[in-house]
């Protein structure tokens, strides 16, 4: 903590990223008076001109690591924060962005710049993770600001954050939401996606589209095969897992077709 | 004590359900809701879901409009109790600071007074089990008591079993024997359907008579029982309950447990569906200036990771040794827990299952590979 006030001085970093995760800051609207008071938000430029140097006691990071500068920023990042939290699923997953991790970049930056020599690019879009270690990382595009709260509030109490890492399946019950899998065969990536978004969209009868990422074993190539007997393509399957998180390995298994063919074994009975 | 039964038509059922808000009830049934049906308030007949029918298959649920008049034709279409007499999310305790004391609330909700018209005889035996676990084992649970406390129960016996039931083998159904305060058996002859009225408490009969219902017909007892028993005789599931404990205990390492572990994705929709698995996890919560904190209850599932976590890590890491525990607790663990079997062979974690998964199949894949030695002792519908 700072010599000067009792609250945790508290950074917020952004890599590549479109700044909806830290807009959800600004978003708290009813508590952000709360937090202001709570914590030192030093570093924000989103929010303030004052940009203090560091050490941080908290440092939240959007966005993924895409160029050289990024790369070594967020070892300095690492080095003068305590705690350092990735946000949103581009810190965490490498974000929709990283569907370039596919492609050749050098030939994007050919066709898109008038002058490519000014671009410097990493051929990869990377989560924070990948470089340097996270002590927590908060889902989701964006992120679920109660879940950004909750990170806050027990920061300051001292205790253990309730970031349930199980799948979103769990609150959609829990909601009493009747499942769109089972009644509509909408092909619902929510009992591989980690919860913690309130099972919004089977509320509004739209099937999860993954945007919180993996839950904590996510068995996708299973998920697949349901997907396969509802009625998907294999390159409908495959663009389903390539979103928002596409490059956690655990959806990748998916969409790189390494689990592509109908595994051994069989979907239960039918009707 | 001795059983009455009476007749009812839909004027006198309608006459039943305005009897028990008169006497205070919030009175529930299943209601259409969006792709399912749910329990929900009824103000009136007409909120059940007459002319609508549901298919059932292993991760299949189908509401559709189908022509017959029936207001209760549904078994194992409708969600269960359990969400309303163990809630999915519940503050328990709320402390506040004021001065430098702190004031402490138990947030027990206060005595709840709810009729469940309806009520299938599988559901039943979930409620006897659920009160096992959360009534008389140790301490009563307090919300789950209060909310459980005036319960009413006007039951349905099942005259059809839907695709995904197991309930005889399980010997809690098609007809109810027990639990209820009234139960009812639908009669289809004519344009409207008629009601069969069997008294199953003092407080049932006497809501009965209250409506002034008449004494029904002598046949149409030995109608009913004719009928469930068909029903019965209709269902292609079944899980032989008397051998089932040894069944699991002789295939512990049986290959199968990982075979089925490689479909299953741990999301927990078996057991949130299921309406006697009771777990349940406590959240510590505070407020940003500290001047607040709560302690909530959530469902929880054993095939979560944070389940078995006990200092240094989980104890069920891989998917077959949640997916085990799940269908080892269900069909063994509770007998010697509870004295009862937590599978009421109601099929929900059939339907509820992404990946059909279906117990009735796992247990018979087990059973055969226990071999007769252990499965001697039971008869295949388990009676
Ligand atoms: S709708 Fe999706 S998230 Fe909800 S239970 Fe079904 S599969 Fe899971
Ligand atoms: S285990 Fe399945 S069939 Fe048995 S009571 Fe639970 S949900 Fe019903
Ligand atoms: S099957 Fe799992 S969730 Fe259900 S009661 Fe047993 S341990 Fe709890
Ligand atoms: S058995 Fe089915 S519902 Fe249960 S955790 Fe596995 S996939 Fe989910």
């Amino acid at each position: 903590m700072s010599s000067k006030s009792p609250h945790p001085r508290i950074a917020v970093f952004k890599f590549a990223s479109c700044d909806g995760c830290q807009l959800s800051l600004l978003d708290l609207e009813e508590e952000l008076l709360d937090v202001v008071g709570a914590v030192d938000l030093v570093y924000f430029p989103e929010a303030s001109r004052r940009m203090a140097k560091g050490p941080y006691d908290i440092a939240l990071v959007e966005g993924s690591i895409t160029t050289h500068h990024d790369a070594e920023q967020i070892q300095h990042v690492r080095r003068q924060s305590k705690t350092l939290i990735s946000i949103g699923a581009c810190a965490t997953a490498g974000g929709i962005q990283s569907l370039r991790n596919w492609q050749d970049v050098s030939e994007y930056v050919r066709t898109v710049y008038a002058k490519p020599d000014f671009i410097s690019t990493l051929k990869m879009s990377t989560p924070v993770a990948e470089h340097v270690p996270v002590d927590l990382e908060l889902r989701g595009c964006p992120i679920q600001k109660h879940q950004l709260l909750e990170v806050l509030s027990a920061t300051l109490a001292g205790r253990k954050p309730n970031i349930p890492t199980g799948s979103v399946c769990l609150e959609c019950k829990r909601q009493g939401t009747a499942c769109v899998l089972v009644t509509a065969g909408m092909p619902c990536l929510g009992p591989v996606t980690q919860a913690g978004c309130g099972a919004i969209c089977p509320a509004f009868d739209r099937p999860c589209y993954g945007c919180f990422g993996p839950m904590e074993s996510a068995n996708a190539p299973a998920l697949a095969q349901r997907f396969r007997v509802l009625g998907l393509s294999q390159p409908e399957i495959e663009r389903s897992f390539r979103t928002y998180n596409a490059w956690a390995w655990q959806f990748r298994r998916v969409s790189e077709g390494s689990a592509g063919a109908p595994a051994a074994g069989h979907e239960g009975r039918q009707p | 004590m001795r059983r009455s039964f009476y007749r009812l038509d839909r004027s006198g059922l309608s006459l039943i359900l305005d009897q028990l808000k008169h006497r205070g009830y919030t009175v529930l049934g299943p209601k259409a809701c969006g792709n399912a049906l749910q329990w929900r308030p009824l103000d009136c007949l007409e909120d059940l879901p007459g002319g609508l029918s549901t298919l059932l298959a292993p991760a299949q649920y189908r509401l559709q409009t189908g022509s017959e008049t029936c207001l209760f034709g549904n078994p194992g279409g409708l969600d269960s109790i359990k969400a309303i007499l163990h809630p999915p999310r519940q503050t328990i305790t709320t402390i506040r600071k004021a001065g430098d004391q702190l004031e402490i609330s138990q947030e027990t909700p206060p005595a709840a007074k709810l009729a469940f018209v309806g009520i299938q005889s599988c559901d039943l035996a979930a409620v006897a089990a659920l009160d096992r676990v959360l009534l008389q084992n140790g301490e009563a649970d307090e919300v789950y008591s209060a909310n459980r406390a005036n319960a009413f129960f006007l039951s349905v016996h099942c005259t059809q079993s839907g695709p995904t039931c197991f309930c005889a083998s399980m010997g809690t159904g098609p007809r109810a024997k027990a639990g209820f305060d009234i139960a009812l058996t639908e009669r289809l002859e004519g344009e409207q359907p008629e009601y069969l009225a069997e008294a199953g408490s003092s407080l049932g009969a006497k809501v009965l008579e209250e409506a002034h219902a008449l004494p029904a017909p002598p046949e149409w007892m030995r109608q009913s029982t004719e009928a469930t028993q068909k029903a019965a005789e209709a269902q292609t599931r079944k899980v032989n309950r008397q051998a089932a404990r040894a069944v699991i205990d002789s295939t512990f390492e049986h290959p199968r447990w990982e075979q089925t572990a490689k479909r299953c994705l741990s999301c927990g929709n078996c057991t949130s569906a299921c309406p006697t698995c009771f777990c349940v996890n406590y959240e510590e919560q505070s407020s940003l200036d500290l001047a607040s904190a709560q302690r909530v209850r959530l469902w929880d599932s054993c095939f979560t990771l944070s389940f078995s976590y006990i200092h240094g890590g989980s104890i069920r890491l891989t998917p077959k040794s949640r997916f085990r525990q799940w269908v080892s607790h269900k069909l063994a663990r509770w007998q010697d827990q509870f004295g009862v079997t937590g599978c009421v062979g109601c099929g929900r974690c059939i339907v509820w299952c992404p990946a059909a998964i279906d117990i009735t199949e796992e247990f018979a894949v087990l059973e055969q590979a226990a071999g007769s030695a252990v499965t001697a002792g039971g008869s295949p519908h388990g009676h």
